[in-house]
């Protein structure tokens, strides 16, 4: 079994649900976070957290069981995994594979990290957006305020 | 959620009556073609901001005034620009005595005053605060100012006055001297300034100047910049000396306010062999960076300047609520 396949069988193989392959090492719980699988759920959910990875060094992956995630949830994942891989999965055979895509705009994921922007009113309404100037690297402005965003201090700003 | 249906409101709208009308949120909504055509319709427009002619252009219009922070110049020189063109204003007042106080919502606060009037001049503490407001709102917003953000229409006014001086905007030798890491208006001025070509001087205490981030913007745009911890050198190649205050409270004590700020200070000593048309520029208020000798010399415009605030905010009005300035208005310019 060749090592990125030991890596994938640390945990059992799932019927059903969502596999997230080459999440940057260490960032695992932040991704879970990022897609509100952090807090008391029905669905189980499995990680192997730091395996090496030929792709990216070394890698988190997580199985999601009994829940394919929308496109719209996995977008969000490129503000910390750009080059994750995601898999479908239905009667334990990969069923699709989802491209990630941050689009041009990333709609009420994060709010702004400067702290004196229009936006951070507690009761503010309108969504939080931040464009994309560019992908790699990962370089985001406030549509309100302009201000270029930290992406590692953003990713602490999720809604 | 209902608010986030109005995500799309931002850029070009359809005003009420069918009118293609838009905000003022940053100098980037503006081209260098419609930054002229509102210079000129202001050079036009002249006459009418003097009160020699009468021209209620924008009669039947209402202006609503939201200052959430204090404004001298730039909320008066609103005020007269619409009253001059016919139109009335109305003003949220002392924020103290509105219902901002009563926790209300800059969305909701806006969506209110975009029943009431026809064009909303927006001054608030937060940067991002006018987008913000435009996205709420059907009708067109002109920031006078978000907090550490853009302030497009005292650049306007800016370029309206040297462009009256030399006659043209490209190519000037333009020297911003003073708080550069602080100002807003150096910093829209300072965008604006290179997509005409000028060369840029950044005059400035070390502790106060123009962002880096600026910088590597400006100069991405290919703008030749100077950055100096000297004024005085640079006086005699200036087309454009732009003062501004230096503020106390960015010392951390007296002694070295003194300091510093003594060396960026202008006298009319200092302008003795600088270029005849050369033009001092200030966004007021001042306090001790122009010595009142400067103002009876050929070079002081900052008053000019002021009142230049009334004639290019009446033509920036007309523009957003697409309303044509004629072109021959009569009168003494």
């Amino acid at each position: 079994m060749s090592a990125p396949e030991t890596a994938m069988r640390r945990v059992t193989a799932i019927n059903n649900g969502t596999v997230i392959d080459h999440v940057p090492a260490g960032k695992a719980l932040v991704v879970l976070k990022m897609l509100g699988l952090d807090g008391n759920m029905a669905t189980p959910v499995s990680m192997v957290m730091n395996v090496p990875s030929q792709k990216i060094g070394g890698k988190d992956i997580i199985k999601v069981e009994d829940r394919e995630l929308t496109q719209n949830e996995l977008d969000r994942l490129a503000l910390i995994a750009p080059q994750a891989s995601v898999a479908i999965i239905r009667a334990y055979q990969v069923a699709e594979k989802r491209v990630i895509n941050l689009g041009e705009e990333v709609v009420n994921v994060v709010h702004c990290t400067y702290a004196n922007c229009a936006t951070l009113g507690d009761r503010e309404p309108l969504p939080h957006r931040m464009k994309v100037v560019s992908v790699d690297p990962l370089n985001l402005r406030c549509h309100y305020c302009a201000r270029p965003q930290d992406i590692d201090e953003l990713v602490a700003n999720l809604l | 959620m209902g608010p986030q249906s109005n995500a799309h409101r931002s850029g070009s709208l359809k005003g009420r009556g069918g009118t293609a009308v838009s905000s003022l949120i940053t100098m980037d909504d503006l081209s260098n073609d419609d930054i002229l055509d509102v210079l000129d319709a202001a050079e036009r427009l002249l006459p009418v901001a003097k009160g020699q002619t009468h021209l209620p252009l924008l009669q039947g219009k209402i202006l609503g005034n939201l200052f959430f922070e204090p404004s001298t110049r730039t909320r008066m020189s609103f005020e007269t620009a619409m009253k001059r063109l016919g139109g009335e204003v109305v003003n949220l007042g002392a924020v103290a005595s509105s219902s901002v106080v009563k926790g209300e919502t800059l969305y909701d606060t806006i969506r209110m005053v975009d029943g009431y009037a026809d064009i909303i001049a927006l001054r608030h503490p937060r940067q991002g605060a006018a987008q913000y407001a435009a996205d709420a709102a059907e009708v067109p917003i002109a920031n006078g100012g978000d907090g550490a953000g853009h302030h497009p229409t005292q650049t306007m006014l800016d370029l309206f006055t040297i462009k009256q001086a030399h006659g043209t905007l490209e190519g000037l030798r333009v020297v911003l001297a003073g708080d550069l890491r602080y100002g807003r208006t150096v910093h829209s001025l300072a965008h604006a300034l290179v997509r005409f070509n000028c060369e840029l001087v950044f005059a400035s205490p070390s502790s106060l100047r123009m962002p880096t981030e600026i910088i590597a913007d400006l100069e991405g745009h290919g703008a030749t910049i100077i950055e100096s911890d000297d004024l005085v050198n640079h006086i005699d190649d200036a087309d454009v000396i732009y003062m501004t205050r230096i503020q106390k409270e960015r010392f951390p004590d007296e002694d070295e306010y003194r300091k510093v700020a003594g060396s960026f200070t202008l006298s009319a000593a200092n302008l003795d062999s600088a270029k005849e048309g050369m033009i001092v520029m200030h966004p007021l208020p001042r306090v001790d960076e122009i010595t009142p000798d400067v103002d009876k010399t050929r070079h002081a415009r900052y008053f000019e300047q002021a009142f230049n605030g009334v004639v290019t905010r009446m033509a920036l009005l007309c523009r957003m609520l697409g309303i044509e300035v004629p072109s021959n208005i009569g009168g003494e310019a």
